[in-house]
C-alpha cells in the first residue's frame, strides 16, 4: 500500500474520531442531575462558592464553546478531576489500564492459538465428529453470557475444585515491584516464578470467560475461509503439481486462509472491550472496566465519559488497523 | 474443481412453481434442529405471555424461612419451589418464569423499533442516495465506532435505570445495523429492472422504496433481525447483571444471576438456573436463526 | 498397443448428490499414445474434464471413481497409495486449468509457486541449499525463457496479479512443464483468454510438445482447436464417449450425429454447402438414464433401434462411434 492512500485513509479517521467525540461529549451536556451539585454532596457551601465552581468548570459558557474546550482538553488527556479519587482522571485510568491490557492481550491469545487450529482442523476434516463439536461449541460459544459462563467457572474451578483462585490479579503474600506494570512479565522480570505461577492461575479464568465468544466467532470464520479457500482452483493446482499434502494445506490453503481471520481478529478485539467490563467485574480484576463500572454508581461521571470516549477512540483504531492489516496481508487488494 | 460444481450445478432443478417465501418456509421446516428451537421460542414466549398462570408462585413474594432453599431433588428442597429459592426466599422458577417476560420484551421491542428506523434510514441512503446517504452513512460509521456494550453502559449511567431506557440505550446502536443491510439491498436494486420499471412509469420515489424495493428485500433484513434478538437479550442481561437494567424486584434474568453471585459457596443454584434460561433461549434464537438463514439464502449452504 | 502412455479402460465417475447418483463419467475408454496429442471435446458436463480429473486423482468428494482401470506406463493408478500418486502427478503427469488466474495462488509469487514443483519432484537437483536455490532459480528462468516470458529473472519475484491474462497462462503452463513430465492434460487451456492470445497459446503447447517429446491431452469445447492441434479426437457426450478417430478423418466424414452437429455449429468447419445451425435440446440430466442412446432426443437420425443401450461400433481405419448406423445391417 502506498504512502498516499495509507495518508488518506488516516484522514478518513478524523470525522469519525470527532463524531464520536461529538457523540460523548452529548452524552455528558444530556446527563440529568447537575455537576457541581455531585460534587458538592453534603457539603456546606456558599452561593459564591458554588458560581466560582461553576465558572472554574466552564459551565457558565455556552455549549459550542464548552465542547471546543472538552476536545482540547481532552487532546491533552486532561479529563479533569476524579472527585471520588481526588486525583485527575487521566493518572486513575492510567493506573487501571494495564491489568485491562494484560487481560486482554492473554484473552486474544487464547483466542488465537484454540480457534485457528480447531477452524483449520473442522475445515480439513469436514463433517467428522470433530467439526460437529466445533460447530455446536462455537454455537455455544456466541449464546453463553459472559457473566454467568464466569460464575461457573468460579463455581466449577475456585470453589468445587478448590484448583484457581477466585478473584484478584495476584496473591496478597506477593509483592512485586512494577516494571512494566503487567503482573506476569514483572514477576519473571523480578526473579519470581513462584509469583508468575500465581498471576497466570489469577488470570486465566477471566482471560477464558473473555475470549469465549472471539474464540467462537473466529472459529467460525477460520473454518468457513478454509472451506472456500480448499475449493479453489489454486488448491486443485496445486494437488496437480503433486505437491505434499502438508504443503498444500498451510503454505497454499491457510495462507490465503488467515487472511479474513486476521482482520476479524482485530476488530472483535476491539469487542473485548466491552467484554471487559462484565468480566473484570466478575472476576474482581483491578482494571479499567471494573472501575468504569464502580464509577457509575458514585456516579463519577468525568470517569466514566473519559473511559468512553478511550474505549470508542481505541475501538476505531483497531478496525483501522483490521483494514490495513487486511491489505498488507493480501497482495490482490490495492487499496 | 469446476468440473465438479458444473456437475452438481447441472443436477436436476426443483420445479418453481411455489413463491421463494413459502419455498424458503419449506425449506426451513424440513431441517429438524431448526424447526425444534423455534418450538423452544415459541414456548419461551408462551410463557412470557402466560406467566401469571404458569408461574407457581408471586415472584415478588418473599419468604425468609425458604432462604437459599435447595432444588426440589436436593436434601432440603420440595416440589412447592422446583427450582429452589433464592436469598429472600423468593421462588426461582417463578422469577425465571417471569423474567422471561423482561428478555423478551425488551428484545422483541428493541428489535422492532431498531428495524424500523434502520429500514427507513436504509432505504433513504440506498435509495435517494446524495446528502441524504453521505449524512447517515457517516453517522453510521460514528455509532460503530463505539463499543456496542460500553456505548449501551455510557448511555445507561447518564439516564439511568429503568425499562425504557433500557430500549433507548439499546435501540440508540442497534438501528445501524439493518441500516446498513438495508442500505446494500437497496443500492443492488434500485438498478434492478422492477424499479426502474416503477421509475419509467412515473411512480413516486415513497412508492418505489416502500412498495417496490422493501417487499424484495424483507427476506434478509427479517433473518438479521432474528439473529440481533439472540444479541440484544445477551446485552439485556449484561446490563441488568451489572446494576443497570430493570430495578429490584422485577425480575429479570441478568439481575437473578447477580443476586445469586454473593452465594455461590453454599447456593449455586440462585445463579445458575437464571443462566441456563438466558443461554437456551438465546441459543434456540441462535440455531432457528442460522435455520432460517440457509433456507433464505442459498449463499450460505455449508 | 506398446506405445499407449495412458490407458483408461471402463472409467465410471460419480457424484452423490442430494437429488440422486449422477453419472458424471459412465464406462469411459480412452488411450492415449507417446508423443501424441489428443483432443477431447464436449459440451459442458460431457464428462470430459471428469475424465481427465479422475487420471490424475484429483476427483474430490461428493465424486468417487467407481470403477475402471487406468494405466499410465502399465502401472494402475487406481492401486497406487496417494504417496506414490503424489510422485506421478506433476512429475510425469501434469495439468494445466482452464483459468490460470484463479489456478495460480494470489498470496505466492510465482517463483515460490514454480520452484515447489521442483522440489517436490526433481531428485537431480544439489543438496548444499544454496547450490540448490540457485539451481531452481536457474531453472525456473529458464522455464519462463521457454514460455516466451522476458527478464525472467525478476518476474519470479512477482505475485501473479502482477501479470496480464496471457502471461499468467503461460507461467501456469510453465509450472506444470517444470518437471518435464510425460503427459501434460490441458484443461480448457485458452477458454478464459482473448481470440489473439488463444492462438498464441496453443502454439506455445504445441512447439513445447515437440521440443519435449511429451503428449497432451487437449479438453476443450471447441472442435476448431482440435482440428489444428490434435493426432486424434475424442469425442463425449453426456458421460461417454461417442466417437473416436484420427482427427482428419474425424472432421472430414464425422460418423456420429454427434459429431456431425458439433460440425455443423462451427462456421470455419462446416461442410460446404452445409447451413450453419446449432445443435437443438439440451444434455440430458445425467441420473436415471433411461437404456438407450443418449442422443436420442437430439439426434435427427433417431429410428427404432435406438431405444436401447448402444456400443462403440468399429468404423474401419483406427475409428470407432457409438451409433447404430455405423453398422449397417443393425438397422432394420
Amino acid at each position: 500500500m502506498s504512502l498516499a492512500r495509507l495518508v488518506e485513509r488516516l484522514l478518513q479517521l478524523i470525522p469519525v474520531l470527532l463524531g464520536v467525540s461529538v457523540i460523548v461529549f452529548v452524552m455528558i451536556t444530556l446527563t440529568p442531575g447537575d455537576p457541581v451539585d455531585i460534587m458538592i454532596g453534603d457539603e456546606i457551601v456558599t452561593e459564591e462558592q458554588e458560581e466560582a465552581m461553576r465558572r472554574d468548570l466552564g459551565l457558565d459558557r455556552p455549549v459550542h464553546e464548552r465542547f471546543l474546550v472538552f476536545l482540547g482538553n481532552a487532546v491533552q488527556g486532561d479529563f479533569g478531576e476524579s472527585f471520588y479519587h481526588g486525583r485527575p482522571v487521566a493518572d486513575v485510568i492510567a493506573e487501571r489500564l494495564p491489568a485491562t491490557i494484560e487481560l486482554t492481550l492473554v484473552a486474544m491469545i487464547i483466542a488465537l492459538v484454540t480457534a485457528i487450529p480447531l477452524g483449520v482442523l473442522a475445515a480439513i476434516k469436514r463433517n467428522s465428529i470433530l467439526d460437529r463439536i466445533a460447530t455446536v461449541g462455537s454455537l455455544l460459544g456466541v449464546s453463553l453470557p459472559g457473566f454467568w459462563f464466569g460464575i461457573l467457572l468460579i463455581m466449577l474451578f475456585a470453589v468445587q475444585l478448590d484448583l484457581l483462585p477466585v478473584s484478584g490479579r495476584i496473591g496478597y503474600a506477593f509483592e512485586i515491584e512494577p516494571i512494566t506494570h503487567f503482573m506476569l512479565i514483572d514477576t519473571l522480570l523480578r526473579g519470581r516464578p513462584d509469583a508468575f505461577l500465581d498471576a497466570l492461575s489469577h488470570i486465566i479464568l477471566p482471560a477464558i470467560t473473555l475470549g469465549l465468544p472471539m474464540t467462537a466467532i473466529l472459529m467460525r470464520v477460520t473454518r468457513a475461509s478454509m472451506l472456500e479457500v480448499l475449493r479453489q482452483d489454486y488448491v486443485t493446482f496445486a494437488e496437480a503439481k503433486g505437491l505434499a499434502r502438508h504443503r498444500i494445506l498451510f503454505r497454499h490453503a491457510l495462507k490465503n486462509a488467515l487472511i479474513p481471520t486476521v482482520s476479524v481478529a482485530a476488530i472483535e478485539t476491539g469487542s473485548l472491550l466491552g467484554g471487559n467490563m462484565i468480566v473484570e467485574t466478575v472476576f474482581g480484576w483491578p482494571g479499567l472496566g471494573r472501575l468504569v463500572v464502580e464509577s457509575i454508581f458514585v456516579r463519577n461521571y468525568p470517569l466514566v465519559q473519559a473511559a468512553v470516549l478511550l474505549y470508542a477512540v481505541t475501538y476505531v483504531m483497531l478496525n483501522f488497523f483490521a483494514d490495513i492489516l487486511y491489505t498488507v496481508l493480501n497482495p490482490r487488494v490495492k487499496l | 474443481m469446476s468440473a465438479t460444481e458444473e456437475i452438481i450445478a447441472a443436477g436436476p432443478a426443483e420445479p418453481a412453481r411455489e413463491t421463494p417465501f413459502r419455498r424458503n418456509m419449506r425449506a426451513f421446516a424440513a431441517n429438524p434442529l431448526a424447526l425444534g428451537s423455534a418450538v423452544v421460542v415459541g414456548l419461551f414466549i408462551l410463557m412470557a405471555i402466560f406467566a401469571p398462570l404458569v408461574a407457581p408462585h408471586d415472584p415478588a413474594d418473599t419468604d425468609l424461612l425458604r432462604r437459599l432453599q435447595p432444588p426440589a431433588w436436593l436434601p432440603g428442597g420440595d416440589w412447592a419451589h422446583p427450582l429452589g429459592c433464592d436469598a429472600l426466599g423468593r421462588d426461582i422458577l417463578s422469577r425465571i418464569i417471569y423474567g422471561a417476560r423482561v428478555s423478551i420484551f425488551i428484545g422483541a421491542a428493541v428489535v422492532l423499533v431498531a428495524t424500523t428506523i434502520g429500514i427507513l434510514a436504509g432505504l433513504a441512503a440506498g435509495y435517494l442516495r446524495g446528502w441524504v446517504d453521505v449524512a447517515i452513512s457517516r453517522f453510521v460509521d460514528i455509532l460503530l465506532g463505539f463499543p456496542y456494550l460500553i456505548f449501551a453502559i455510557g448511555l445507561m449511567a447518564m439516564m439511568g435505570p429503568g425499562l425504557g431506557n433500557i430500549i433507548l440505550a439499546l435501540v440508540y446502536k442497534e438501528w445501524v445495523i439493518p441500516c446498513r443491510v438495508v442500505r446494500g439491498e437497496t443500492l443492488a436494486a434500485r438498478e434492478l429492472e422492477y424499479v426502474e420499471a416503477a421509475r419509467a412509469i412515473g411512480a413516486s420515489r415513497g412508492y418505489i422504496m416502500l412498495r417496490e424495493i422493501l417487499p424484495n428485500i424483507l427476506s434478509p433484513v427479517i433473518v438479521v433481525s432474528t439473529i440481533r434478538m439472540a444479541h440484544v437479550i445477551i446485552l439485556e442481561a449484561s446490563l441488568s447483571f451489572l446494576g443497570l437494567g430493570v430495578q429490584p424486584p422485577t425480575a429479570s434474568w441478568g439481575a437473578m444471576v447477580a443476586d445469586g453471585r454473593a452465594f455461590i459457596l453454599q447456593a449455586w443454584w440462585v445463579s445458575t438456573f437464571p443462566g441456563v434460561a438466558i443461554l437456551l433461549l438465546v441459543l434456540a434464537i441462535n440455531v432457528a436463526s442460522q435455520g432460517l438463514r440457509d433456507a433464505f439464502d442459498p449463499r450460505f449452504h455449508e | 498397443m506398446t506405445d499407449a502412455l495412458l490407458e483408461v479402460n471402463g472409467l465410471r465417475t460419480v457424484f452423490d448428490t442430494r437429488a440422486g447418483t449422477v453419472c458424471a463419467v459412465d464406462g469411459v475408454d480412452a488411450t492415449v499414445r507417446r508423443g501424441e496429442c489428443l483432443g477431447v471435446v464436449g459440451e459442458s458436463g460431457s464428462g470430459k474434464s471428469v475424465t481427465f480429473a479422475s487420471v490424475m486423482g484429483l476427483v474430490r468428494p461428493p465424486g468417487r471413481i467407481e470403477a475402471g482401470r487406468i494405466l499410465f506406463e502399465g502401472r494402475d493408478l487406481r492401486a497406487l497409495s496417494p504417496r506414490q500418486m503424489r510422485a506421478i502427478r506433476g512429475r510425469d503427469i501434469a495439468m494445466t486449468m482452464q483459468d490460470a488466474l484463479t489456478a495460480l495462488n494470489p498470496a505466492l509469487t510465482v517463483g515460490e509457486q514454480m520452484a515447489e514443483m521442483m522440489e517436490a519432484h526433481d531428485e537431480s537437483l544439489p543438496a548444499s541449499r544454496g547450490a540448490r536455490r540457485r539451481a531452481i532459480a536457474e531453472r525456473s528462468a529458464e522455464m519462463l525463457g521457454l514460455v516466451g516470458i522476458p527478464s525472467a529473472g525478476e518476474r519470479l519475484r512477482q505475485y501473479p496479479h502482477e501479470f496480464s491474462g496471457g502471461m499468467r497462462q503461460r507461467i501456469m503452463i510453465a509450472i506444470a512443464l517444470a518437471s518435464r513430465p510425460k503427459l501434460l492434460i490441458a484443461d480448457e487451456p485458452t477458454t478464459a483468454l482473448d481470440v489473439t492470445i488463444q492462438a498464441q497459446v496453443l502454439e506455445l503447447i504445441t512447439d513445447i510438445r515437440a521440443e519435449l517429446g511429451m503428449s497432451v491431452v487437449l479438453i476443450t469445447h471447441d472442435l476448431g482447436v482440435v482440428a489444428e492441434h490434435c493426432d486424434r479426437v475424442m469425442v463425449m457426450y453426456a458421460g461417454q464417449v461417442v466417437e473416436t478417430g484420427p482427427t482428419a478423418d474425424v472432421i472430414g466424414a464425422p460418423r456420429h450425429p454427434y459429431t456431425k452437429g458439433l460440425l455443423a455449429s462451427i462456421p470455419r468447419l462446416a461442410l460446404r454447402g452445409q447451413r450453419i445451425r446449432p445443435i437443438e435440446g439440451q444434455v440430458p440430466e445425467l441420473i436415471d438414464l433411461p437404456p438407450q442412446c443418449r442422443f436420442y432426443s437430439r439426434c435427427p437420425e433417431r429410428g427404432p433401434e435406438c431405444l436401447r443401450p448402444v456400443e462403440m461400433h468399429d468404423a474401419g481405419e483406427g475409428r470407432e462411434a457409438r451409433c447404430v448406423r455405423v453398422v449397417p445391417e443393425m438397422v432394420s
